[in-house]
């Protein structure tokens, strides 16, 4: 079975010579969650938006479920939903109108029980008769939610699903996107809060200036690429390090009286066994440690502050 | 052909004109009906009859005409452009439908618009004056293809249009002049030799005039000259529409 999204050697250079995509080269798994992370501009929509018609491609081509994205475009638009980072809902036709819209216009025949179901999984329910211009901007959100599952796809982009909701509808969403999941359905998401991809992904890609810089299993890039460190609470401040500990990746935390080292989980030998030792050696104690791994955030901003 | 899209739309398109019932249907034919008050009561009292129709009966079919043509334009330009202007363009565009589908759909509803609002002045203006209509099939022939043809301009018209302002220039500079210049009022026989040839290079002259044969068996060209400019036009604007479509001109980026 094919995967359910190829994107191969896709290039997009807009209107006054910017480039907004460089040789995109991407493979989705059927049924997995996949975190789409990157700053401002980086080419997040541009890439979601030419898979799903909305922009034409300068080169390169991307398949749905094995279809050609421009010479089976009926095959594949039919297969893959959109929630857009924008509200672009029409303000004068009610929830429930609107939501049977989308089934129909994606070909699909009326069926006013699963529009019941998308409604009532998203709380709209009881504002179905309600025009969307009486909503706020989270119950708009979830209007386009629904508009996008109306029409059963198999592959749904949720474009920034988040942005600007306040923390129960995040987590409601949360819990939306992880019932897709348990349908089948492949969900590829961008999101500013990374808590959210290390929440809910499978994957992470990140993407910068027009490339992606990245994919990986989500928990491998963090055990491969997140920190591990110690800190120890000294008994008495240090003015600086002993040069007997020199070997060591240790830090003096500001005010001197912690001592911060960085170490990899995944080695057999970590050197904390001969770090403890030497400081026993040097006259150094301490009252307290602690450990901590650093968050895909960190990770994150780390990977798309390296030079390209 | 995604048939369920083209439903979705045409509904979605006709429901809009429902909910703007005043705006949509009411003002064309209270502007009509002031027509026929001042030109075919007041004025056109004094004017002497056209080839054997009094004046009122004559102005009929130019007066349908007129409410078709702006409102064509009017409510197919709006149906596409209002979309893009506030963004739910991207539904369509990322639907699988052809230029087609979406053409059957906006257009088909401004179309029947259009023949509605053209059905609705013609029983208001027997009100005014005695009209029989020789020709009905002919006469139903050209409303629909009028309809259609000016619903697909006002199409194109909605997706060039980048401000509200653009989206009125065209109606109003040339579309509203040339029907005016058109013959709405008069036959062009009644001009100077000179104007009467100038008046063969305005389109518009050939659909009312076309539309009027089917009325009363008067025109100021042949018939079927009439039903060729009218299929031309139609055509030419599908050519238009299905270039758009094809590269994306102000739709895709």
């Amino acid at each position: 079975m094919p995967a359910i999204l190829s994107v191969q050697n896709l290039n997009k250079t807009y209107a006054g010579d910017f480039v907004a995509l460089r040789d995109i080269n991407l493979e989705i798994e059927r049924g997995e969650i996949f975190a789409l992370l990157g700053p401002n501009g980086a080419g997040k929509t541009t890439l979601i938006n030419i898979i799903c018609g909305i922009v034409n491609p300068t080169s390169g081509t991307a398949y749905v479920n094995g279809h050609d994205i421009a010479s089976e475009f009926r095959r594949t638009r039919a297969l893959v939903g959109l929630v857009p980072q924008e509200l672009p809902v029409d303000s004068f036709t009610t929830v429930e109108q609107t939501a049977a819209f989308s089934r129909g216009l994606f070909g699909k025949p009326a069926d006013p029980a699963l529009v019941e179901k998308v409604l009532k999984s998203l709380s709209l329910w009881d504002k179905r008769d309600t025009k969307i211009i009486a909503l706020s901007g989270g119950m708009k959100r979830r209007v386009l939610i629904a508009k996008a599952l109306a029409h059963e796809p198999e592959l749904l982009f949720l474009d920034e699903p988040t942005a600007g909701v306040d923390v129960e509808l995040r987590q409601d969403m949360w819990k939306v996107v992880s019932r897709l999941r348990d349908d089948g359905v492949t969900v590829i998401l961008t999101t500013h809060y990374i808590e959210e991809a290390e929440e809910m992904a499978d994957r992470v890609g990140v993407i910068n200036h027009g490339e992606i810089i990245l994919v990986q299993d989500k928990r491998r890039l963090m055990r491969e690429l997140g920190k591990k460190q110690l800190t120890l609470s000294l008994n008495a401040p240090l003015d600086r390090l002993p040069a007997t500990l020199g070997a060591f990746a240790l830090e003096l935390a500001p005010g001197g009286s912690e001592l911060v080292y960085t170490y990899d989980s995944n080695e057999n030998r970590t050197g904390i066994t001969g770090l403890l030792g030497a400081l026993q050696e040097a006259g150094i104690h301490f009252n307290d440690l602690d450990t901590s791994q650093s968050s895909l955030e960190e990770i994150f901003v780390d990977l798309v502050k390296r030079p390209q | 052909m995604n048939f369920q899209a083209i439903k979705a739309i045409y509904l979605s398109e006709m429901a809009r004109m429902f909910r703007t019932a005043v705006q949509s249907i009411v003002a064309p034919v209270l502007s009509t009906s002031l027509y026929f008050v001042i030109f075919g009561s007041a004025i056109g009292s004094r004017i002497s009859e056209i080839d054997g129709i009094t004046y009122g009966a004559f102005i009929v079919p130019g007066l349908i005409m007129l409410s078709i043509m702006t409102e064509s334009i009017s409510n197919s330009s709006f149906a596409i452009y209002f979309p893009r202007f506030i963004g739910t363009i991207f539904e369509v565009l990322s639907a699988p439908v052809s230029w087609v589908e979406v053409v059957l759909g906006y257009v088909g509803a401004a179309a029947t618009k259009s023949v509605i609002i053209g059905t609705i002045i013609f029983i208001t203006a027997n009100f005014f004056v005695d009209i029989d209509i020789a020709h009905p099939f002919v006469a139903l022939l050209f409303l629909v293809l009028t309809s259609f043809s000016f619903c697909l301009f006002g199409f194109i018209l909605g997706v060039w249009a980048d401000g509200w302002e653009k989206l009125t220039i065209i109606p109003v500079l040339v579309i509203m002049p040339l029907t005016f210049l058109g013959g709405t009022f008069y036959s062009i026989s009644m001009l100077p030799e000179a104007w009467q040839k100038i008046s063969l290079f305005n389109p518009i002259v050939y659909l009312i005039s076309g539309f009027r044969w089917s009325f009363y068996e008067h025109s100021d060209v042949a018939v079927g000259l009439s039903i060729g400019a009218t299929v031309g036009f139609l055509v030419a604007c599908l050519l238009v529409v299905r270039w758009i479509f094809k590269t994306g001109y102000r739709l895709r980026t």
